[in-house]
């Protein structure tokens, strides 16, 4: 075997993440979030109470050392249901965004790729689904779909759609007349590779930025879903459905919705704080 | 320019008509049978066919459609609501005024106090005011509306006792609501406003008029306001569509009677006629606050004024 010239490259996450953590918001932002998700994940493994385990002596009890941060309506402690809630919720936030981009991505590129009369429709579409305000339609669409956790996810979704597409789209149009592409072209590369392999990579920035800050307005969009009575439903701990049974005790008892409510302000500030990281690593322009 | 209005109201009630399509096509979807659900478990077979021949329910979709686009969209008539059986556009026009007092004078605290706010902090880039101002507006945009709108009642209701948690007896009833509208967007815009004014703080213009001895206080109102406000200004009829279409969320908080209140019973009563007038009347408004202000803006920046005056002598 010859030997080889060690070259030092730095490889791109790991640049990318070092940009990404010089501020000290983003740094606190991603800390924060990781710590919520590590006790979310594995809280639950360590709390000797049940989800839903009913204890009629501790109804309302508030904050002591048996429970951290006490019990609701039903006896159950807040802390186990909160870490339980917080699967929901985080799971529902990055499922919807994810969802929300892959679908915003594929419309947005075959739209933008192929020009034309698939593109004027596909744009007009857009234009339709747009006008119907994003709130409305995730209640019209959680109300027809369900309870259920993809139900949410997809009424989550459908609001940010046309969003995205727009973005895509402009953005492809910009890259559609390099020189890259029509050399891809010129060697008989598929359209399908050539959008995905080729346009997709340059052209993803912005979709990454969004997507994060979108997590952060998905969970919040969740917990109002909840609040209102739609998506997920109690007992299941989500954070929103916390607070709408807390609402009721809001005279007497103010620790059952304070609890879940800073909850989700801070998960979604961390995400907010990590989103604008994210925002100032990938585009130096973008920033402020 | 006269033009480009009429185009784009053509194209808004194009746009309005298959919005009316996808509505009608999303409620007609929504499983379970309305008929049988008001009229409860009790009722006979032969009643429920009744209800549902009076509600027209037994039509094939398209003939339904058909119907649904005729009434609403050529007579102007939303037809009645299936459970109060009252006229679903004099419901309307009772609520929407409340709606649109709280939608409206958000919208105003947003842009007056957001710009404000995001001035001052551009202007103080690096110090300890600018940190502080994005910090809170932060914590205001990461804050779920309902969960403010929550502690404001706590506050101001419950404990000081200053100001109703509910209701719409007096103007007091409406502070609470129109604040926990306005504190999110207070914060998006005073964001938008700090990084346009650190766009502009840095343009050649401004230097200009540093170089030729203009007074720091002049220069920032004079030179960098009207250039810093135009981006909040686009996003003034967007904002306001957010606000109006977040209705639900807040008028279920305040338990006020204003059009999302109106449009989530309708939701929860599977009571159609009401939640599709709902959808279709936030849908024009939005498209119309859309509008207004893509033509505002047309106004007021000389820029794209210029545009659409090509051709003529500009003045």
């Amino acid at each position: 075997m010859s030997k080889t010239r060690k070259v030092h490259k730095q490889s791109q996450t790991l640049e990318f993440f070092q940009r990404m953590t010089k501020a000290f918001s983003a740094k606190l932002g991603i800390i924060l979030l990781a710590l919520i998700v590590l006790v979310c994940l594995a809280g639950p493994f360590f709390s000797p109470y049940e989800v839903n385990g009913v204890d009629l002596a501790n109804m309302y009890s508030g904050p002591s050392s048996q429970h951290l941060l006490g019990c609701d309506s039903m006896g159950r402690d807040l802390f186990t249901r909160l870490m339980y809630g917080g699967r929901y919720s985080l799971a529902l936030g990055i499922c919807a965004s994810l969802f929300g981009a892959a679908v915003g991505v594929i419309i947005g590129s075959i739209g933008g790729y192929f020009g034309g009369m698939t593109e004027t429709v596909i744009m007009r579409l857009m234009d339709v689904w747009s006008a119907l305000p994003g709130t409305m339609l995730c209640i019209l669409v959680s109300s027809a779909m369900g309870s259920g956790f993809f139900a949410t996810v997809l009424a989550l979704t459908v609001g940010g759609v046309p969003g995205t597409v727009r973005m895509i789209r402009g953005q492809i149009l910009s890259e559609r007349s390099r020189e890259y592409i029509e050399a891809a072209q010129s060697i008989n590369c598929s359209n399908l590779s050539i959008m995905f392999k080729h346009l997709l990579p340059n052209v993803i920035q912005p979709i990454i930025v969004t997507m994060t800050m979108g997590i952060g307005s998905c969970i919040i969009m969740a917990a109002s879903l909840s609040y209102i009575g739609l998506g997920i439903q109690p007992p299941n701990p989500e954070w929103g459905a916390m607070l709408s049974e807390g609402r009721a005790y809001i005279r007497t008892y103010p620790h059952l919705i304070l609890v879940p409510g800073i909850i989700i302000a801070l998960a979604v500030f961390a995400i907010n704080l990590m989103g604008d990281g994210v925002r100032d690593a990938l585009d130096p322009k973008l920033r402020d | 320019m006269f033009r480009y209005i009429v185009k784009r109201i053509l194209m808004m009630i194009v746009i309005l008509w298959c919005a009316g399509v996808v509505i009608f096509t999303l409620t007609y979807l929504v499983p379970g049978d309305v008929a049988s659900l008001m009229l409860g478990k009790e009722a006979t077979v032969e009643v429920i066919n009744q209800k549902r021949t009076v509600l027209g329910l037994d039509q094939p979709y398209l003939v339904q459609l058909g119907r649904y686009m005729y009434d609403t969209f050529i007579r102007l008539d939303f037809g009645d609501s299936w459970i109060f059986s009252s006229s679903v556009m004099a419901e309307l026009a009772v609520r929407l005024p409340r709606t649109l007092l709280i939608g409206l004078s958000a919208m105003v605290l947003n842009v007056t106090i957001g710009t404000l706010l995001g001035i001052f902090a551009g202007t103080h880039e690096g110090k300890w005011q600018d940190s502080l101002v994005m910090i809170i507006a932060m914590v205001f945009i990461s804050a779920p509306d309902f969960f403010v709108a929550l502690l404001l009642i706590l506050l101001f209701s419950l404990k000081l006792g200053w100001l109703p948690a509910y209701g719409i007896e007096s103007m007091a009833c409406y502070i609470l609501p129109i604040i926990s509208c306005a504190l999110g967007g207070i914060a998006v815009n005073a964001r938008q406003a700090r990084s346009s004014m650190l766009e502009v703080i840095r343009a050649d213009f401004v230097t200009t008029a540093r170089a030729k001895g203009q007074k720091e206080k002049v220069i920032t109102r004079k030179h960098m306001l009207p250039n810093a406000m135009m981006p909040i200004i686009t996003g003034v009829g967007g904002g306001l569509a957010m606000v109006v279409a977040g209705s639900p969320v807040i008028e279920s908080v305040f338990s006020i009677p204003g059009v999302g209140a109106y449009m989530l019973a309708g939701v929860n009563q599977h009571d159609y006629p009401v939640v599709r007038a709902c959808v279709i009347f936030f849908a024009l408004f939005c498209s119309v606050a859309i509008l207004i202000m893509d033509l505002c803006y047309a106004f007021l920046d000389p820029r794209i004024k210029a545009q659409y005056s090509k051709g003529k002598k500009v003045k």
